[in-house]
C-alpha cells in the first residue's frame, strides 16, 4: 500500500472542514446551530480546526426549549467562552409568551415542534442565510437523502423533490432573496465515526454521555429522566437507574440507555454491540413512521 | 486491525428498476450486521403487513414517504456500513431513464460502481447506459453483479453469456478495472458469504472485492493543485502577520520547502508551513484539507490556485465540456450562465452546442439546437475570466464544473472538461 492514503476519519474530517470553509466563504451571515449534543460539539470542534489560528468566524445559535438538561447549558457556556465565539440564544419560552407558539398539553407534551417556530424566528431576526447543523444521514431515513447544502424556501421548508444535485466537491450556495440554506458538514459520519473521532481528538463532552445514576421513569419502554417537566402517568414510578445518553435532546423526550460505560472506550465497545439506532430512544420520532420527514418539511433541522 | 485505521470506499449502484439494487444494499447491510434491531423490526412488520412470506430487505433503504407510496426510489440516497476492513458509503441511485442526472450525481464522488444485471433479462439498453455513465464519470473500478441467479438455476452458461456480452460492449468504454460476480441478492449467494449453489464460480464474493480493491491510487498524486477556499487572517497580537491559505488538495503532493506558483498572479514563492489546527503536516495530498503559509507575502484570495512552478494546469476562458443536463428547462446556444469550478466562479456563456451522445449506442447526434434534461452533450463554454483547469481524465476535481442558472440559481448542468 502506498503512503499516500488517509484513514476514513481523516477523510471525513477533511470533507467536513472543506464544507465548513465553503459556508464561511459563500454566505454573508452563516451560523452554527448548537444543540448541545455530541454532533454539534463535534461540528464546533471541526469549525475551530478549519479556521485556526483565527477564531470561528460565525456565531453559535442555541434554541433553548427551556427543557434542556442543566448539564447542556453549563457545557455550552464553558465552550463558548473557551473558543471566544459569539452565542445567540433563541428562547422557546419567549415564543410561547409572545403567543408565537402554543404549548402542547397532556402527559406526552413536548416542545420539540415548538423549536421550529423559535428557530425560524431567530434565523430571521439575525438575517441568517446559512445555518449549519450536525445532522447525519445515517440517523434517520428522511435524512439519507439530505444534501450537504440543503436549500430552504422563504418559509424555511424542505422539499425533498426539489433539491439541487450535488456533484464532486462543488457546492452551490447561490440563492434568491429570502431563501436560505441548512448545511450539514458531517452528513457522511455515522454514530461510530463520531465516537471514534471524539476519542482520537480527545474532545470534551457533557457528563450526560457517560454512565451515571439518575432518577428515571420508564414510559412505553423508553427511559426518561424524572424532572419537573414530566408528569407521571398512573402506574408509573420513579426508579434510580444506571444510565447514559446516546443523544441529547429535551429532557422530557430523550431516552436514556442502561449502561455502565463510563469512558470512551467502553462507549465505543457498547455501540459496536448495540442493536438499536440512537434515535430509537426518541419519543419524537415514534409518533409516526414519517415523523422526521414531516418535521423536516416544516423547517426542522 | 484498529478500527481507526481503515479506509473509506465510496460506491454507487446502478441497475434498472427491479434488478435488485435495494435488495442487494439491504443484504450488504444485513449480512455485515449494520442493521439495528429496531430497523429490522420495522421492516419485518411492513413485510408482514404487505403479506410477503419473506423479509423484504429492500424496505430498509426505500426511504421517503412519497417514494414508498409510489414504490420507487426517486433520488440519490446515501447509506453507510463498515466492516473491520473498511468503511463504505453507498450512493443508492435509481435506474429509470429520466434519472440519468441522479446516476451522474452519485457517480461523481464514487471510487467504484456496482452494475446490476438481472440474470433472466441479460444486458438491456439501460445496462449500456449504466456502464457508459460509469466510464464517463471515470469511476476507477466497476463490479458487474449478475443478480437473481437463483431464478436461472444458478446456470454457469447464462452467466458466461452475460459476461461475454458485457465485455463486448465495455471494451469500447475504457473502464480499467471490471470484475464480474454471479449473485443472488435475495438469498445472499456470493454477496457476503460464498454460494454453495455455484461451485463453478472460482472468484471471490462481492464483499471481499469491496474490502480489498486497491483505491489508494485513485487520486492524482502527480500534478500539484491547491485551490484556495479562503484566506485565514487572525488579527490577533500574537498572529499579526499570519496569512494562511485554506483549502483542500486536489492533486499532487505538497511539502514545506517546495517552490510553488500562484495563479493567476504567476508569483513564485516557497511553502513555509502546511498545517491544520496548528499541527504541522510534512506531506499533503488529496483529499486533505489544510492551511498553507508561504515564505513571501503574496496577495492570494479565494478562487486562486497554488501549483508547482513547472507543472501548471491549463489556463483559459474557452472550455470544451461534456455536460449532463440536469434541468427540466432545456438550454440553447448563446445562453448566459454561471460556472462553478473548484473554488472559482465566473459568469459564462454557452457558446455552441456541438453534439449529443446517444447513451445507448454511443453514437453522436450532430446538428442539435437544444440540450434537454438527462442529455449528455458536448458544448463550448466561454467564461468571463480565466479558469485554471485540467482535463477530467487527468483530475476529477480540477476537471469538473457545474453550470448554474443565472436567474433561478439552480444547478442545471454537470460538466467534465475534455
Ligand atoms: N429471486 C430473486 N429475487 C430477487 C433477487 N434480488 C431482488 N429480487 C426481487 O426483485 C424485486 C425488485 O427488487 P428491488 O431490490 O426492489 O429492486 P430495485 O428496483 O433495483 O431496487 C423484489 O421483489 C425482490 O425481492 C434475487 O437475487 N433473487
Ligand atoms: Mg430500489
Amino acid at each position: 500500500m502506498s503512503n499516500y492514503v488517509i484513514n476514513h476519519l481523516k477523510e471525513l474530517e477533511s470533507e467536513a472542514i472543506f464544507v465548513i470553509r465553503e459556508i464561511a466563504a459563500q454566505f454573508e451571515n452563516p451560523v452554527l446551530l448548537f444543540s448541545g449534543g455530541k454532533d454539534s460539539i463535534l461540528l464546533t470542534h471541526l469549525a475551530k480546526k478549519a479556521f485556526y489560528p483565527a477564531k470561528i468566524p460565525f456565531p453559535l445559535i442555541h434554541i433553548d426549549t427551556g427543557h434542556n438538561f442543566p448539564e447542556t447549558i453549563e457545557f455550552r457556556d464553558n465552550l463558548v467562552e473557551k473558543l471566544g465565539v459569539k452565542l445567540i440564544v433563541g428562547s422557546v419560552q419567549e415564543a410561547i409568551d409572545k403567543g408565537r407558539a402554543k404549548e402542547e398539553t397532556g402527559a406526552d407534551a413536548s416542545r420539540n415542534s415548538l423549536q421550529i417556530v423559535s428557530l425560524l424566528d431567530t434565523l430571521e431576526e439575525y438575517k441568517v442565510d446559512a445555518a449549519m447543523g450536525g445532522a447525519r444521514r445515517d440517523e434517520e431515513k428522511a435524512r439519507a437523502k439530505e444534501r450537504f447544502f440543503s436549500h430552504r424556501d422563504e418559509f424555511g421548508q424542505w422539499d425533498p423533490k426539489n433539491q439541487r444535485p450535488e456533484l464532486w466537491n462543488l457546492f452551490n450556495g447561490r440563492k434568491n432573496y429570502g431563501e436560505h440554506f441548512r448545511v450539514f458538514p458531517i452528513s457522511n459520519w455515522t454514530e461510530m465515526d463520531v465516537w471514534e473521532y471524539i476519542k482520537l481528538e480527545n474532545i470534551d463532552l457533557p457528563s450526560l454521555y457517560f454512565s451515571h445514576q439518575r432518577d428515571c421513569v420508564v414510559r412505553d419502554g423508553v427511559i426518561l429522566a424524572n424532572s419537573e417537566f414530566i408528569k407521571l402517568k398512573e402506574g408509573e414510578k420513579v426508579e434510580n437507574m444506571t444510565i447514559r445518553y446516546r443523544t441529547c435532546g429535551d429532557m422530557p423526550i430523550t431516552g436514556a440507555v442502561e449502561s455502565e460505560a463510563d469512558n470512551l472506550d467502553k462507549i465505543i465497545e457498547e455501540i459496536a454491540t448495540t442493536r438499536t439506532t440512537e434515535r430509537g430512544g426518541r419519543a419524537d420520532d415514534k409518533r409516526a413512521e414519517t415523523a422526521m420527514e414531516d418535521r423536516k418539511k416544516q423547517g426542522y433541522f | 486491525m484498529n478500527y481507526q485505521d481503515i479506509e473509506l470506499l465510496r460506491f454507487t449502484t446502478a441497475g434498472s428498476v427491479d434488478d435488485g439494487k435495494s435488495t442487494l444494499i439491504g443484504r450488504l447491510l444485513y449480512d455485515s450486521k449494520s442493521i439495528f434491531q429496531d430497523q429490522l423490526d420495522a421492516v419485518e412488520q411492513s413485510s408482514k403487513s404487505k403479506g410477503f412470506d419473506y423479509v423484504d430487505l429492500s424496505l430498509l433503504t426505500d426511504g421517503l414517504k412519497s417514494e414508498r407510496e409510489q414504490g420507487i426510489t426517486i433520488d440519490v440516497a446515501y447509506r453507510y456500513f463498515a466492516t473491520p476492513k473498511r468503511k463504505f458509503i453507498i450512493a443508492d441511485t435509481p435506474g429509470h431513464i429520466q434519472y440519468t442526472r441522479n446516476m451522474v450525481t452519485g457517480a461523481s464522488t464514487a471510487n467504484l460502481a456496482i452494475i446490476l444485471i438481472d440474470a433472466r433479462k441479460g444486458m438491456l439498453e439501460q445496462t449500456h447506459r449504466h456502464a457508459f455513465i460509469a466510464s464517463l464519470l471515470r469511476i476507477p473500478h466497476a463490479i458487474v453483479c449478475v443478480n437473481k441467479m437463483d431464478l436461472v438455476n444458478y446456470s454457469e452458461e447464462v452467466y458466461d453469456g452475460i459476461v461475454a456480452n458485457f465485455k463486448a460492449f465495455s471494451s469500447k468504454l475504457g473502464i480499467n478495472d471490471i470484475q464480474f460476480i454471479p449473485i443472488s441478492a435475495l438469498n445472499g449467494d456470493n454477496v457476503v458469504n460464498r454460494s454453495e449453489n455455484m461451485d463453478w464460480y472460482q472468484g471471490s464474493t462481492l464483499m471481499y472485492h469491496l474490502e480489498t480493491v486497491h483505491i489508494s491510487s485513485d487520486h492524482n498524486l502527480i500534478d500539484c493543485r491547491f485551490p484556495i477556499q479562503s484566506v485565514i487572517r487572525p488579527h490577533t497580537l500574537e498572529n499579526q502577520d499570519y496569512r494562511g491559505f485554506a483549502g483542500r488538495i486536489d492533486g499532487g503532493v505538497f511539502k514545506p520547502g517546495d517552490k510553488v506558483k500562484s495563479l493567476p498572479s504567476g508569483f513564485v514563492s516557497t511553502i513555509k508551513t502546511i498545517e491544520l489546527n496548528g499541527e504541522q503536516i510534512s506531506e499533503a495530498f488529496a483529499p486533505m484539507s489544510v492551511t498553507m503559509t508561504l515564505e513571501d507575502e503574496i496577495d492570494n484570495s479565494r478562487g486562486d490556485m497554488i501549483v508547482r512552478e513547472n507543472n501548471v494546469p491549463e489556463i483559459g476562458q474557452d472550455l470544451e465540456v461534456l455536460v449532463t443536463w440536469m434541468s427540466t428547462k432545456p438550454i440553447q446556444a448563446r445562453t448566459k450562465v454561471v460556472v462553478k469550478h473548484t473554488t472559482n466562479e465566473s459568469i459564462g456563456m454557452v457558446k455552441e452546442l456541438k453534439y449529443k451522445i446517444d447513451i445507448n449506442t454511443l453514437h453522436r447526434i450532430e446538428n442539435i439546437d437544444k440540450v434537454e434534461m438527462n442529455d449528455i452533450a458536448r458544448m463550448s463554454i466561454r467564461t468571463a475570466k480565466p479558469m485554471f483547469y485540467d482535463a477530467y481524465k487527468k483530475n476529477r476535481q480540477t476537471g469538473s464544473l457545474i453550470i448554474i442558472d443565472e436567474q433561478t440559481n439552480e444547478t442545471i448542468g454537470a460538466g467534465m472538461i475534455i
